[in-house]
């Protein structure tokens, strides 16, 4: 049943490798943006928490035009990550990897807010009389106790990114090898007659990848959730 | 030596309290409400005051006229909090071992060892807080406090959160700290049998403000 082509297995590959670095480049922005938002006031601090969200309320399509007319080869910041750093987009797996993480973003963040906000302040001024600056508290202290919630949030953020659809296609189309990543490759296998079982190959895949993520998450949650009240 | 002289408006609540210490144990006394937690937040640099000025030892930690406010984690001001505030993911240890670690400090196993035999932690020491008695986790919280050598320690109602029973097995801990740690105490309570056993010199505070400063006697006035 699982007899997946050599394309198909690219595909699957490709899912992988696209969630796993649009997850990992997307977490240190994530830590920042969630911190800002958990522990600062500031003005146009709802703005900044709406415009984070925007990508889990907007169509996923207009998402992926946006990223179009941003980071295409010919659009302004697009044009300029190529000419002078040589980061091209459109049309390449990276592309792929950045419409991921901006989908899997909002996720990400709200995870990892809601564990620092779950935080209990007092401990920082602790760290802080016992001679701690802000940096080393915050890596000491914030980051450990908020390791739960990180973990979830790359779990969500994994997840989101391997079933990133419509903003994906959008920006950087759906070409075999590059940017086909597994839902891409069941949209096209479900398009063309006769490609049902490959498909369907491809889903028992797709669960089966999810699902190990799944339990791996809640293993690392339980795991860090234990070392800290003890055990 | 210790000079406080600081004002600062909580909500409809006004502090203004001003006083001096010198070596030995001085307990801030007085009521629940007094102000007495502000008044050791704002020596330790977690409150800031809204004028006055706070030195120790002739170094300016706060000082609104010159806009001096030096930040908490560079005082080098123990603080052992009502409620020990361990680290809930640090060994006791670790816990123990975080301000010489986090200053930058070569270990010293002589201050180790003298603390942990000072306060009786050697059993938990590989324990986690969250596996502490209410007493073992005060006395690491001395512990941890003292062994970033400060130069001052403040002590926030330490044995409040404790039974009778527990209060007594900690206070000559407390004695032996005064004694031979040779760190100036700040001690806060509302206890009058505590501050009878720990206090060199009471600072009587009520309402926000210091209505009364001196010797032990001062208590029974």
């Amino acid at each position: 049943m699982l007899e997946l082509t050599p394309q198909e297995w690219t595909a699957v590959a490709l899912s992988l490798r696209v969630a796993a670095v649009s997850t990992v480049v997307a977490l240190p922005f994530g830590i920042a943006i969630a911190t800002l938002l958990a522990r600062k006031n500031f003005w146009g601090k709802s703005l900044v928490d709406a415009v984070v969200l925007l990508p889990l309320v907007l169509p996923p399509v207009v998402t992926g035009y946006l990223l179009l007319i941003t980071f295409g080869r010919r659009a302004p910041v697009g044009g300029f990550l190529a000419d002078h750093f040589g980061i091209v987009f459109s049309f390449r797996w990276t592309g792929a990897a950045l419409a991921c993480g901006i989908m899997a973003f909002p996720l990400m963040v709200r995870a990892i807010r809601l564990s620092i906000e779950a935080i209990d302040g007092r401990l920082e001024d602790a760290a802080a009389t016992l001679g701690a600056n802000r940096i080393w508290l915050f890596l000491t202290i914030t980051l450990p106790l908020a390791l739960p919630g990180i973990i979830a949030g790359m779990m969500l953020a994994f997840a989101r990114a391997l079933g990133e659809f419509g903003a994906t296609i959008t920006f950087v189309s759906n070409i075999p090898g590059e940017t086909q990543t597994i839902s891409a490759a069941i949209y096209t296998l479900t398009q063309v007659p006769g490609g049902d079982s490959a498909a369907l190959s491809l889903v028992i895949v797709a669960v089966i990848i999810s699902l190990a993520a799944l339990i791996a998450s809640e293993w690392l949650a339980r795991r860090a959730t234990a070392r800290l009240h003890g055990e | 030596m210790l000079t406080v002289d600081i004002e600062k408006k909580l909500g409809a609540f006004t502090l203004n309290a001003s006083f001096a210490s010198k070596s030995g144990a001085t307990v801030l006394f007085g009521p629940s409400g007094a102000g007495k937690t502000g008044v050791i937040n704002m020596i330790a640099g977690l409150l800031k005051p809204d004028r006055g000025r706070i030195a120790l030892d002739g170094e300016a930690l706060f000082d609104s006229a010159a806009r001096t406010d030096v930040p908490a984690w560079r005082r080098r001001i123990g603080y052992v909090f009502q409620e020990g505030r361990l680290f809930p993911h640090l060994s006791v240890r670790h816990n123990l071992d975080y301000g010489r670690w986090i200053g930058g400090h070569a270990a010293d196993a002589a201050a180790f060892s003298h603390a942990v035999e000072l306060l009786d932690i050697g059993g938990l020491l590989d324990r986690r807080p969250g596996k502490l008695s209410g007493g073992e986790r005060q006395r690491v919280a001395v512990g941890r406090a003292l062994l970033m050598r400060p130069r001052l320690l403040l002590l926030d109602e330490p044995l409040a959160s404790l039974d009778e029973a527990r209060k007594q097995e900690i206070l000559p801990y407390f004695e032996r700290l005064r004694d031979e740690a040779r760190v100036p105490l700040i001690y806060v309570s509302h206890d009058a049998g505590e501050v009878r056993r720990i206090a060199s010199r009471v600072v009587r505070i009520d309402d926000g403000k210091v209505v009364a400063a001196g010797a032990v006697e001062l208590l029974s006035a």
